[in-house]
């Protein structure tokens, strides 16, 4: 088996027993991104230097004979919407070209503790918006499973380059579905942590009260170890919390999952629909107990999101304004710059591609003046009744399943110049993210050549147990 | 969909402004048609009743975290390279257009 293969602890007992070295490990990955990424374009930045002398580092600790944390020398790949100090950090954005990172991101100092290698930043959509990484302003990324469909989206590079053995695991950020969306099209397994178990310091804001961080991994047991290693409360983000939640999956035989009516509507692929129930009457079968529930504010999230997300992303995005960092119209020779408005507003008209502009429209549009109660504060309002039916139906049930995404991959180009489409795609994984809810997304089966997500979504701090519940799917 | 919001060239120049982000004119008539329709598509949310319900600004709730008000000190070599991103400096500030005519 080729090292690159290899699930976290497989590569970590292979560094062990010295059956290769942290070099080979991280060559093997390199020499796969440098034959492969011209065709799946996973990565914009490799950094390749950097990532050879952590791992000759990795070997000396190995020789040395000292004690070596799991995820030392297993090669990763970073969004590149995460903070890696002396890396540049584009955001997937013309704005954010040659912005090179001052600091690291709180995750990524957690990692380099466990003395992590960092293979290079993976592509995304710009600015996180988007469904299928064709809203990079340098390239969009292919689906490894079928060249002429998307990876889906944002973090679409960084679900490719896990899915094509491209790295060892990723990280991506998840704001309505970024993460999940992109490891179910791309057979993968994707974790969006509860709202505040990772710390969103150095990770460049799109919607603040809807982002997370969280792993893109072979494995549920993968998906376990990088989230243990990146989860906690930290002082730079002060909405970041230490969960005290001890969740224990007790047996399969008491396990109570209820599946929402409101999922399972017209639009959603009849294949989809087929593995999903497939999946779900696994569990039935070991002994699980299924119930229909309902949430009945499902249909409204979609809306609900895109007044809340654009909202907070026009707030997010004003500070991108040609003056502190980023691409400046005052360099160039040709422009007609006289004022500070024509600095504002020609740097932010240059760097700024088609769907991030729509969102900043949009959100400042519903915010202004006359607007605010007839869209942000109604939508806020709703937010409280997507919560809520979230909470009603975990007093009778341990976790929630739904699909991640009403069809398999879709083609390039297919959904591109239509946003309303477009948005559609996150129709199943919305929801999670206003309720600040962890879910996983976990390969149950494929469509053709096309892989399929199940969804387990869990209740506040309850990562563990979703883990554990889908680590029995990951068996059968 | 019961009422059709459509917004004019005028509305769209207007938020332009108020956010500070240059258009072409092609792009006015375009974002004229988007914002419509996505705003058409939100216009649902007017069916819920939200009567009783307060409104949601981060889903977990945490109270303010506070640390005392004293000024901590970065490091030169820190404030250089973040200086250092800036496209225009003069003496240690970010320099800047006037703004006064």
């Amino acid at each position: 088996m080729n090292p690159t293969e290899l699930t976290i602890s497989q590569a970590h007992q292979g560094l062990k027993k010295k059956e290769f070295s942290a070099l080979e490990l991280c060559q093997n990955f390199l020499e796969k991104i440098e034959k492969e990424n011209e065709k799946i374009f996973a990565f914009l930045n490799i950094a390749k230097n950097s990532a050879l002398s952590q791992a000759k580092k990795i070997d000396e600790m190995i020789s040395e004979k000292r004690e070596l944390p799991i995820l030392a020398g297993i090669p990763l790949a970073v969004k590149d919407v995460i903070l890696v100090e002396g890396i540049k950090c584009t955001a997937g954005s013309k704005i954010l070209e040659n912005y090179i990172a001052p600091y690291d991101a709180t995750v990524i100092r957690k990692l380099k503790e466990q003395n992590a290698v960092i293979l290079g930043k993976t592509n995304m959509d710009e600015f996180a918006m988007g469904s299928s990484t064709e809203n990079s302003a340098f390239a969009p990324t292919r689906n490894p499973r079928d060249l002429s469909r998307v990876p889906g989206g944002s973090s679409g590079g960084s679900a490719a380059a896990v899915a094509a053995n491209l790295c060892g695991y990723a990280l991506g950020t998840d704001t309505g579905g970024s993460i999940r969306q992109p490891a179910s099209f791309c057979g993968v397994v994707g974790l969006k942590p509860t709202y505040g178990a990772v710390s969103r310091y150095g990770l460049i804001a799109f919607a603040s009260s809807l982002d997370q961080i969280g792993p893109i991994t072979k494995t549920v047991e993968d998906a376990k170890i990088v989230f243990e290693a990146i989860s906690g409360k930290d002082e730079m983000d002060s909405t970041s919390v230490e969960s005290n939640v001890k969740c224990q999956m007790s047996n399969v035989k008491t396990l109570r999952i209820g599946v929402p009516k409101e999922y399972f509507i017209k639009g959603i692929d009849a294949e989809v629909e087929k593995l999903i129930k497939g999946a779900i009457k696994k569990y039935e079968e070991m002994g699980a107990k299924i119930e229909e529930i309902s949430l009945p504010h499902t249909e409204y999230a979609l809306p609900c999101y895109y007044i809340i997300a654009p909202s907070e992303a026009s707030a997010n995005l004003a500070r991108y304004d040609g003056i502190k960092y980023g691409y400046s119209n005052v360099k160039c020779q040709m422009s007609n710059v006289k004022s500070l408005l024509d600095v504002y507003s020609g740097s932010r008209e240059e760097g700024f591609g088609p769907e991030v502009r729509r969102r900043i429209m949009l959100g400042t549009y519903v915010l202004s003046a006359g607007y605010y109660e007839a869209y942000y504060l109604r939508a806020q309002k709703v937010r409280t009744l997507i919560r809520e039916d979230f909470k009603k139906a975990f007093e009778k049930v341990d976790a929630v399943f739904t699909p991640v995404s009403p069809t398999p991959a879709f083609k390039l180009g297919e959904k591109i110049d239509d946003p309303l489409t477009m948005y559609l795609s996150d129709i199943f994984t919305i929801a999670v993210n206003l309720a600040g809810l962890p879910a996983i997304s976990l390969p149950c089966g494929k469509v053709g050549k096309l892989p399929v997500g199940l969804q387990i979504i869990g209740k506040p701090f309850e990562e563990e147990k979703i883990l554990a519940i889908g680590k029995i799917l990951e068996k059968v | 969909m019961k009422i059709k919001i459509m917004i004019s060239e005028q509305d769209v120049k207007h938020i332009a402004k108020l956010a500070r982000l240059g258009l072409t004119q092609n792009e006015i008539r375009k974002f004229q048609k988007e914002l419509s329709s996505i705003l058409n598509y939100i216009e649902k949310l007017k069916e819920v009743d939200i009567s009783k319900a307060e409104p949601t600004s981060h889903p977990i709730e945490v109270k303010n975290v506070m640390r005392d008000d004293e000024v901590r000190s970065t490091k030169s070599e820190v404030r250089k390279k973040i200086m250092d991103l800036a496209p225009e400096t003069k003496e240690g500030y970010l320099k800047v257009k006037s703004i006064l005519k």
